[in-house]
């Protein structure tokens, strides 16, 4: 399966990198997307008051979104979320993986479903996977509003 | 030989101790022959970041479920997935998972429906192993395939289907989701509002227990009396009862049937897995909303 073509190039990688394992293989690669999700730096940490929670996740995951000056609007994404939630950190990272610096246009031109493409439903099963569709929503909300 | 039970004293209070086991119990035992341990989580990657050393994972979700029906699989796939992990039909099975066991305690009622013999949930779970420190491993095991009979499930003793609730309203049952679910104000659980229903409220009759309460702070079941307090005293359950408990898709009532039946001692208690998400749903079921049982008409 071939990535739309509206993707960023970072997204898209990583969508077709995704559709190419096997199904126990894409746990593995959502595994060690986990573990590389960046720390918040510091004017984040302990500041979840500053940061939106994403409800629809099993687990509390708590977002920030920066969009700056420029022409670009470049995004920055922050994401917290606990070591014992692994999957919804995953998520996370592959929305950081694929979003972050990327322009607001870029951004906003997502397909709200692109992640259907990573083909983890059946790996995951579609009940935890709609945190992610809520992630992007919240994303752009963000991206939007940011002016 | 099946692996002795734990005894202790903590445990022994319960209708039957058999079917927990301690933290300590476990470390003791771990690598005994005859023994498998099972990891069972909400999360799916958890067990790959870290489990308990042998231990197993059966995720519900891709593993339980058939992958088309709303089911449980069948006795030749359950046959074909436990003799994978090495599990056969004597095998003493230790079940733990995260978020209070909620999805371990569903894991073992689905062993339950296939008349597993022998099969224990370890009291606290995940979170109580890990706070202890005590050790974890990224390292897979690779049992031996063993040959785990094909037994077809029973759903006739300890699952009702929608028309067994019909059949069975005006006679307890429990509700263990949420106050704002139960009263109607929420149409899903709190953050999880991708499992919805069109309706909100309660089965007519059912008492409010949300299922954490038979929790403690460490994530270990509390004791006998305390929970005896709790579903006997304040909502005048009796262990004679004939019971169906119910929440949103039937895992967090899984926990409360694993409470009153192996815990406390009721003879007759069935999960309507179809719950909520079912019940919800449906045309022309009655439904009360607002926080009084209610009663059907």
């Amino acid at each position: 399966m071939t990535a739309p073509a509206a993707l960023p190039p970072k997204l898209a990688e990583l969508v077709d990198d995704f559709a190419e394992l096997g199904v126990k293989d894409r746990l593995q690669l959502l595994l060690e997307l986990s573990e590389e999700l960046p720390a918040l730096p510091a004017r984040y940490s302990g500041h979840r008051d500053e940061m939106e929670q994403v409800h629809e996740c099993q687990t509390p995951l708590f977002l920030a979104v920066e969009v700056a000056p420029g022409a670009d609007r470049t995004v920055h994404l922050f994401f917290d979320a606990p070591p014992e939630a692994p999957t919804t950190r995953g998520f996370a990272s592959i929305m950081y993986t694929g979003l972050d610096g990327q322009s607001a246009d870029e951004v906003l031109a997502v397909p709200n479903d692109f992640y259907l493409a990573l083909g983890l439903g059946a790996a995951v099963s579609p009940l935890r996977l709609r945190g992610m569709a809520a992630m992007l929503a919240r994303i752009k909300n963000q991206v939007r509003s940011a002016g | 030989m099946p692996v002795p039970n734990d005894t202790n004293p903590k445990l022994a209070a319960y209708a039957h101790p058999e079917r927990l086991v301690t933290t300590e119990w476990l470390a003791e035992q771990l690598g005994q022959p005859g023994l498998a341990v099972v990891e069972s989580d909400e999360d799916v990657l958890l067990y790959d970041t870290g489990h308990i050393p042998g231990a197993v994972k059966v995720d519900w979700h891709t593993e339980l479920n058939d992958p088309v029906t709303r089911d449980y699989v069948n006795g030749a796939r359950f046959a074909e997935l436990l003799g994978e992990r090495g599990i056969g039909r004597d095998t003493t099975v230790v079940i733990y998972g995260d978020r209070n066991n909620w999805w371990a305690a569903y894991a073992l009622w689905v062993f339950s429906l296939f008349g597993h013999q022998d099969v224990r949930l370890l009291d606290g779970g995940r979170a109580k192993w890990v706070a202890e420190g005590r050790e974890l491993t990224k390292d897979q095991p690779t049992p031996a395939t063993v040959d785990y009979p094909v037994i077809e499930r029973d759903d006739s003793v300890i699952r009702a289907f929608k028309d067994d609730v019909l059949a069975h309203l005006g006679q307890p049952m429990v509700d263990v989701r949420s106050p704002g679910e139960y009263s109607g104000e929420l149409l899903h659980m709190p953050d999880y509002p991708q499992e919805g229903a069109v309706r909100g409220g309660h089965i007519p009759g059912a008492a409010s227990v949300p299922w954490a309460r038979a929790a403690a702070e460490d994530a270990t079941f509390k004791s006998r009396e305390d929970l005896e307090a709790i579903y006997q005293q304040e909502q005048g359950l009796s262990p004679s009862d004939d019971v169906i408990a119910y929440c949103r898709i039937g895992e967090r009532s899984s926990h409360t049937w694993f409470v009153l039946t192996h815990l406390l001692g009721f003879g007759r208690v069935r999960n309507y897995d179809g719950s909520w998400t079912e019940w919800g749903n449906s045309v022309r079921v009655p439904i009360a909303v607002g926080t009084e049982r209610g009663s059907v008409k």
